[in-house]
């Protein structure tokens, strides 16, 4: 069965999406990322979707799904590259991806990454204070 | 208004759903649509397509090349034998669905076409037909 697949880069967890998805595949992904994030106590999930030339409802509810579980799991998750035209179609269809980060592209996504991840060491040790 | 163009597609796998995105893909760059009409009409399908495998049990999408005085369209009509819909009004209302979808599919690919037009009766079928121009 093909998988897309999950690239580990110290504590952040990387996938970039670049075949036009069937559902099953895209269900797939979303129960692959969970038990990895799991597996590696990933602190982070970067996806870049910058190939991706369509998101519908059924792929945008994964990548919804896929920001609430791994924060449910301790790890944040950054949507990257997203064409315009696809930003477009997706908020006309109903769909706004509330509560899902997005960075412009791979660059800035990590940077928000680290920026979490800098952010909730300080509030851990604010709190030993 | 004169077709252009006409061609049948099986939907019944979700594989079809993925090549019958492919193929309004090809469709509207043969139309010389822009990106944003290219990608709306692309996930219209997409959605539509859905709803002819997992509600209607599989089906067909005719695509139609359409030539109106100078300006030029796709039309899309996809049809199901499936159970059909009991209550239309409700079936287009954003965030309803009788599976486990968002209850996007039928009122997102309203919003992104030009014309939408829909014909269900329970136990016959359905059939969506969506128009988008240049």
């Amino acid at each position: 069965m093909d998988r897309i697949p999950i690239l580990q880069m110290g504590e952040f967890l990387l996938v970039t999406i670049q075949v036009d998805m069937h559902d099953r595949l895209a269900m797939t992904l979303q129960d692959d990322l969970t038990s990895r994030i799991e597996k590696t106590s990933a602190k982070g999930v970067l996806i870049d979707i910058s190939s991706l030339e369509m998101v519908d409802s059924f792929i945008g509810r994964m990548i919804a799904n896929i920001s609430g579980m791994s924060r449910i799991l301790d790890a944040s998750t950054v949507v990257v590259g997203m064409q315009p035209a696809v930003a477009i179609t997706l908020v006309e269809l109903g769909l706004s991806l509330t509560g899902v980060q997005t960075a412009l592209n791979v660059e800035r996504g990590m940077e928000r990454l680290r920026a979490d991840m800098a952010g909730k060491e300080s509030d851990y040790v604010g709190d030993e204070e | 208004m004169s077709v252009t163009k006409s061609e049948v597609q099986p939907v019944r796998t979700e594989q079809d759903i993925v090549l019958a995105r492919q193929v309004v893909r090809k469709l509207t760059q043969e139309l010389a649509f822009g990106l944003v009409d290219q990608t709306k009409m692309v996930t219209a399908a997409s959605e539509l397509a859905r709803n002819t495998v997992v509600y209607g049990g599989g089906g067909t999408m005719k695509c139609e090349a359409l030539l109106e005085g100078a300006r030029r369209g796709l039309r899309l009509t996809f049809e199901d034998q499936g159970p059909g819909i009991p209550d239309l009004t409700l079936a287009m209302k954003d965030g309803w669905t009788s599976g486990s979808g968002m209850g996007l599919g039928l009122s997102g690919a309203k919003r992104l076409v030009n014309d939408f037009e829909i014909d269900s009766e329970p136990g016959k079928g359905t059939r969506v037909k969506i128009t988008r121009w240049k």
